[in-house]
């Protein structure tokens, strides 16, 4: 009880120092956090995928399609439950800021495929009676204030020309990590306008989504659809939801890496900064150890006294960066939303936060902690005066 | 027919150097010093003269070269560095030049802290401190920060710090150093009294001729030699 009260007198006698320390610890575990999780948004498709959903793309590449007549064979393969399809859309709301994902899709078998986009089932009723219907997210209706009703219309970039939706229906995720900041709509209006306007891009498909009636059937199923198509004219590759999602994820695994790399310099950097403090810190104390230890306190009374204030300190700032990542990880989903669709602070990403304040608090007071009980006691005393 | 007391402090033949490179500065040399039971023992001497040192050693915060330093009937020059802090916490009471009060703690807290080592229960340690404090009249001052304090109030704490543990000797390293004439004055009286009426024996090192004058004896350390008896 004494050693506490003494820790918490000692960690903030020279109050400025301390403050300023904890909010060096406090931005650094904020920006840790904020870049931990980051690193988590890159795999949140592969973390949502499900065992039991197939992706089926051209074997080339995402790039080339492939034939609607596909859908019928693929729903044949021994294990195939359900087959939906659709397109990147790539249309523009108005101007490019306004970025969303937006696919054409067969909305019918597509939202059974998909139970994590929860729509009311009169909305749901309606998207499929309407050809022109959109499904929106819940995320995206409130960033444009779209409501059911309204007409949407997108400017096309893959698909040149304007294209009128109306939102028939707004969909909730099932879960905290579900993008709701999707929009969807009938892959038969696209494919019904491409052939009036463009008829050699009609009656294709950018991608094939299959459901499983048994996710341990996966690597047997794709192999024989894959098989299925092969020497055609367009041979297709076929993965798990999560394999085909970890592509994507590969394909910008640099990034990842470096903000991996920041977050951890940032913390190497508070910790150098942190151990400069305690030095000083023990440094003005020496005379004060020094008498400590003339009284019979021994070298792990000073070390405890010397690594509690370390850890008080590093931990109060940890704390501090813990309560702020919160209303700044909402601000982030709020105000970026067309660039993080979610932004959830996961657990793991707390526990990793004070961790880190942890490790820079044990850290910062190793050199300290071992000038402090070992300085010989008469060298000690004359720091006095 | 004199009284006979035995010594608390027994040197002989203590050697102590220091080392600056390459170059040997010889300290204490050859010192044989007996110190008795309940004796008030003033050390002088020109600064560097090796006074402090002598200090700390007979005090067990430095080791001799050579030597051999009893207290008490211990021989703490055989005694490892863990066991001379245990040692320490029972038997040395100890007065700074600037009093050495731990700044974030209350008279009351400072004067506790040597006995957090020991096995006395809350209640027994304040029971401890009170009378410490009763002793320097400070008992007013309890709740006080060192900096609320005079210097010759901190002083009186760090006495009343130095013998809570009812120790064996107490050690002064220039107790009046920082103080004015009457806080001097005053903290001198006090060590004084705890000699005369504790019984308490009490090593000072110190310049000052009238704080000299308090001891019963005097011993002048000059280039680290222990020269002349003054009684």
């Amino acid at each position: 009880m004494f050693i506490l009260k003494l820790l918490a007198r000692n960690a903030f006698r020279h109050k400025l120092r301390s403050i300023l320390t904890v909010i060096g610890v406090a931005i650094a575990v904020l920006a840790f956090g904020l870049l931990r999780t980051l690193v988590g948004l890159w795999y949140l498709g592969v973390e949502s995928s499900n065992a039991s959903r197939l992706v089926t793309r051209n074997a080339i590449s995402i790039i080339f399609t492939l034939p609607i007549s596909y859908k019928d064979r693929i729903r044949q393969v021994p294990g195939v439950k359900i087959v939906s399809y659709g397109n990147w859309f790539g249309g523009i709301y108005i101007d490019e800021k306004n970025f969303f994902p937006n696919f054409a899709v067969d909305p019918k078998n597509y939202l059974e495929l998909y139970p994590e986009f929860v729509l009311p089932p009169d909305q749901k009723k309606a998207v499929i009676l309407d050809r022109k219907a959109a499904v929106i997210g819940r995320k995206l209706a409130d960033r444009f204030k779209w409501k059911i009703g309204d007409l949407v219309t997108l400017k096309g970039t893959i698909f040149p020309g304007q294209w009128e939706f109306v939102v028939r229906g707004i969909y909730r995720g099932a879960q905290k990590n579900t993008d709701e900041t999707q929009f969807f709509f009938h892959w038969d209006y696209l494919n019904e306008t491409l052939k009036k306007t463009v008829p050699r891009r009609a009656d294709q498909a950018g991608f094939y989504m299959i459901g499983l009636t048994n996710p341990d059937s996966a690597a047997d199923v794709s192999v024989a659809i894959d098989r299925m198509f092969k020497n055609s004219l367009a041979e297709t590759l076929t993965e798990t939801e999560r394999a085909f999602q970890m592509s994507f994820v590969s394909m910008t695994e640099a990034i990842v890496i470096a903000i991996q790399i920041v977050s951890y310099v940032v913390i190497i950097i508070i910790m150098v900064v942190a151990a400069n403090t305690m030095a000083m810190t023990a440094r003005e104390r020496i005379a004060e150890y020094a008498t400590l230890k003339t009284l019979g306190f021994g070298a792990r009374h000073i070390a405890g006294i010397v690594f509690g204030e370390s850890l008080v300190i590093s931990l109060a700032g940890g704390v501090v960066g813990v309560i702020f990542t919160f209303p700044a990880a909402l601000w982030i989903e709020t105000e970026l939303s067309q660039f993080f669709p979610v932004f959830n602070v996961s657990s793991l990403t707390v526990y990793l936060d004070l961790l880190a304040a942890a490790v820079v608090g044990t850290v910062a007071a190793i050199f300290p902690t071992w000038r402090g009980a070992t300085i010989p006691i008469a060298e000690g005393l004359r720091r006095i005066g | 027919m004199k009284n006979f007391k035995p010594p608390i402090v027994e040197i002989k033949n203590l050697t102590k150097t220091y080392r600056r490179g390459v170059q040997v500065i010889p300290v204490l040399e050859e010192i044989t010093l007996d110190i008795a039971d309940g004796e008030f023992l003033a050390l002088m001497g020109p600064s560097g003269s090796g006074k402090s040192t002598l200090l700390n050693i007979i005090a067990g915060i430095d080791k001799a070269d050579s030597g051999m330093v009893t207290v008490g009937g211990v021989d703490i020059s055989a005694l490892s560095e863990a066991e001379l802090a245990q040692w320490r916490a029972i038997n040395v009471g100890f007065i700074f030049q600037f009093y050495n009060l731990i700044p974030v703690l209350t008279a009351f807290e400072n004067v506790e802290l040597p006995l957090l080592l020991t096995t006395l229960s809350r209640k027994e340690r304040q029971a401890h401190v009170e009378t410490a404090l009763s002793i320097v009249s400070l008992l007013d001052r309890v709740d006080h920060y060192p900096s609320q304090l005079s210097g010759g109030q901190q002083q009186r704490v760090a006495i009343a710090r130095a013998v809570v543990t009812d120790p064996t000797i107490i050690v002064a390293d220039e107790p009046t150093g920082d103080l004015d004439r009457v806080s001097a004055g005053d903290v001198l009286g006090l060590m004084a009294r705890l000699n005369r009426e504790f019984g308490k024996t009490i090593i000072m090192v110190t310049h000052d001729p009238r704080a000299a004058e308090k001891a019963h004896v005097i011993r002048q350390l000059e280039k680290g030699i222990l020269n002349n008896v003054h009684s």
